[in-house]
């Protein structure tokens, strides 16, 4: 190899390693750390934190453990609410911005208030939501009473209408993000597309799904992988609207492991419950990626 | 540490005995020895003289967040006047995080000297080497169970040593609306399930369709608690051993709260909080709440009335907590700290009829009988006092109750299972992760 070369080598080095000493030390020193104290009955406020090998693990995968029940419902949970969160914030959030692509008087006014709402914390969003749904003195139910449909769903503490109310918060709330995504997709799609599709006298629906969807695709890629990973760490909603409320049915896996690690101290536990959780969002993931590419997603830069 | 207005939102409320509901971040989970896992015997030897050191200025954590917030304020600010060379750095920290971060903020050495915590997390915290025992500033103050009552004096001592100073004891009361029961007709509050019944009755017939809400998330396990010890039953075996609830008292205590909702008392599936800003809104009629609200209903000027809570079961008893002064190992390393923080519990100790103000029940027998007390609305519970039940002081109690008793009382509630089921699954859970807390702390 030649000297420039090398010297491109430790340059390139250089500029990566300031993300690369905040890469090792905020996620791959946790990773390990995390398995580590997976592997032990880890309470760090006891001088003790005896080795378990794979007890806590065993614990979590054994049905008859006291740890089974309260785990695999909040993976159930958590599951519930990916199934049918991610399908709506990719369809709906893409619908949005075909509507905000086109142009028309206020636009800008109506991109800025599907965007709105993603700008608001969680803990605004959810203390509202609460509030506004509450089953015996929200507005919600008023609303309906008074245009004649049924005013007592108890939206926050029966099933399944707290995971309408959970899905329907959580899309109102983050659709604004994925639409911009979109936006910024669809204004990449080359304007000779369409006309070339028009010239072959494509009708609007074929437009869109010969040119318009396949163009998305990379784009689609992304904000899939992005929801279902943003669903599947869903917390914040249901601690604070449901509070896993009834009894914990809504107990997502991330507020299972928050409470057992950080408010029982049960770290260990906690850390074995992370990595399942993360071996199956991996595993997900890789599904998500073999379907694009299978689709030919990749291919089109 | 009340979080009176709307805005404020449950969560903190809930969070006020034991950290219920999951966790939000704690800085920082370092590994490692921290002063956590140091002395566990404190400085001895404490005269009881006020501290003559050199200044220095102490950290003071508590989560009194709510009314109660000025109140302690104000005791520090004339505690600070009163000594040259002591300075109070307040840190109040909402007791849902309190928990949290308390443990965490010691092992790294960064907790505080002394503070305030609940009774039934002084075991925990103690097992855990956050806090050191105070027999000796006990003794030196002259403090004896003859100035407490023996309720609130017992479960402070884990293990033989006694880590906490009572300052205060709360519990729950009935709270009912004026207004609505003039209008009812109603002239005395009721004192039990039969006049309760009446009432509820008499309120319907006026035109409040549901006259108590039945919560069945928090305050709902501490009515239960208060029920199950009405009842007769314990929640708990004191040696931490097991959970006891399922037995007959609590299925009965557990029953009669599903009741009202059946008889139409209550409307169903009442929501974090609903019941309490209902009855805020004049739309409930009666509530059962923690005598922390008092300050909040103050304030929104609501024609409200404070009465202890019916006997329903067969004889007077309500579930009560207590805030208890504690001084962490962190500050015993220390001897000048230390003892500044001994001037400090023993001074604050002495003003517990002035905390009369914070709405709560001055824990000394003595500061019962002053008029901070007397004139106040929590007065007409201080009869109660030993009727009051605390939880044992068994270490981890505090995590292992919202995953278990809670979730039972919210499903028997819900009528989603019945009180029988709702509470033998719970009680089994909890007695397996009591077995587990007791080999992790006794290890």
């Amino acid at each position: 190899m030649s000297a420039v070369g090398r010297r491109d080598g430790v340059v390139a080095w250089l500029f990566l390693a300031p993300y690369l000493v905040l890469f090792g030390g905020f996620v791959l020193l946790p990773i390990v750390l995390g398995l580590w104290i997976s592997l032990h009955n880890w309470d760090f406020t006891l001088p003790g934190k005896p080795f378990v090998g794979l007890d806590n693990y065993a614990n979590l995968l054994d049905p008859g453990s006291v740890a089974f029940d309260p785990f695999w419902d909040s993976m159930k949970a958590t599951g519930i609410f990916t199934l049918f969160s991610v399908p709506l914030l990719i369809v709906i959030p893409l619908a949005v911005a075909m509507v905000m692509n086109a142009k028309f008087p206020g636009r800008n006014l109506f991109r800025a208030v599907y965007f709105a709402p993603y700008v608001l914390g969680v803990a605004v969003v959810g203390v509202m939501w609460r509030f506004l749904l509450d089953r015996n003195i929200g507005a919600v139910n008023s609303y309906l009473g008074a245009i004649g449909l049924p005013d007592d769903i108890a939206w926050l503490s029966s099933i399944p209408a707290a995971w309408v109310a959970l899905v329907g918060v959580t899309v109102w709330w983050t659709l604004g993000f994925n639409a911009v995504i979109y936006i910024a997709g669809l204004q990449d799609i080359p304007r000779e597309l369409y006309e070339a599709a028009r010239i072959d006298g494509a009708g609007r629906w074929a437009i869109i799904w010969n040119v318009t969807l396949p163009s998305l695709r990379p784009v689609t890629m992304f904000v899939t992988v992005v929801t279902l990973i943003a669903s599947a760490n869903m917390f914040g909603q249901s601690f604070i609207m449901t509070n896993g409320a009834p009894a914990q049915e809504t107990r997502t896996a991330i507020f299972y492991i928050a409470e057992t690690g950080l408010q029982n101290f049960q770290m260990g536990q906690a850390a074995a419950a992370s990595w399942i959780l993360t071996v199956a969002l991996m595993a997900l993931s890789l599904v998500v990626f073999a379907v694009f590419r299978a689709r030919g997603a990749l291919d089109v830069s | 540490m009340r979080h009176p207005t709307l805005t404020s939102s449950a969560l903190s409320r809930r969070g006020f005995i034991a950290v219920t509901a999951g966790g939000l971040l704690v800085a920082g989970c370092g590994g490692g020895q921290g002063p956590g896992g140091g002395s566990e015997e404190g400085v001895g030897g404490f005269s009881g003289d006020a501290y003559a050191g050199p200044a220095l200025t102490l950290a003071y954590w508590n989560g009194f967040t709510g009314g109660d917030g000025p109140a302690m304020q104000a005791l520090v600010k004339s505690f600070v006047s009163d000594h040259d060379n002591i300075d109070v750095e307040n840190n109040t920290v909402e007791w849902l995080d309190f928990y949290q971060r308390l443990p965490a903020a010691a092992q790294a050495g960064k907790g505080p000297d002394v503070g305030v915590m609940h009774l039934d997390q002084l075991a925990t915290n103690a097992a855990r080497g956050v806090i050191v025992p105070l027999d000796d500033l006990a003794e030196s103050l002259s403090l004896s169970e003859g100035d407490f009552t023996e309720s609130v004096w017992g479960p402070g001592i884990y293990e033989d040593q006694r880590y906490g100073i009572p300052l205060d004891v709360h519990t729950i009361a009935m709270y009912y609306n004026q207004e609505h029961f003039d209008k009812a007709g109603i002239s005395e509050p009721p004192t039990d399930a039969a006049s309760l019944d009446e009432a509820c009755q008499a309120l319907q017939a006026a035109g409040y369709q549901t006259p108590m809400w039945m919560p069945n998330q928090w305050p709902a396990h501490l009515m239960f608690l208060s029920l199950l010890w009405q009842f007769g039953g314990e929640p708990y075996a004191e040696d931490g051993s097991a959970a006891t609830y399922d037995d007959d008292a609590g299925v009965q205590a557990l029953t009669w709260m599903r009741e009202q909702v059946e008889k139409g008392y209550s409307p169903d599936n009442v929501d974090i909080d609903a019941q309490y800003i209902a009855f805020k809104n004049g739309e409930n009629s009666i509530t059962w709440d923690g005598i922390w609200q008092i300050l909040d209903l103050e304030s929104a000027g609501l024609p409200y009335g404070i009465a202890p809570i019916p006997v329903i079961g067969d004889e007077q008893a309500a579930w009560a907590n207590s805030h208890h002064f504690f001084m962490t190992s962190q500050a015993a390393e220390d001897e000048d700290r230390a003892n500044a923080s001994k001037t400090f519990i023993g001074w604050m100790s002495d003003q517990s009829s002035a905390w009369a103000e914070a709405g709560m029940i001055p824990a000394r027998n003595s500061a019962r009988e002053g008029s901070e007390f007397t004139d106040s609305p929590q007065a007409s519970l201080g009869d109660q006092i030993n009727a009051l039940h605390f939880l044992p002081p068994v270490p981890g109690l505090g995590d292992v109750q919202p995953q278990t008793l809670e979730i039972g009382v919210n499903e028997g509630v819900l009528g989603r299972r019945s009180p029988e089921d709702a509470l033998s699954a719970a009680a089994s859970n909890a007695t397996e992760l009591m077995e587990q807390n007791l080999e992790r702390f006794g290890a």
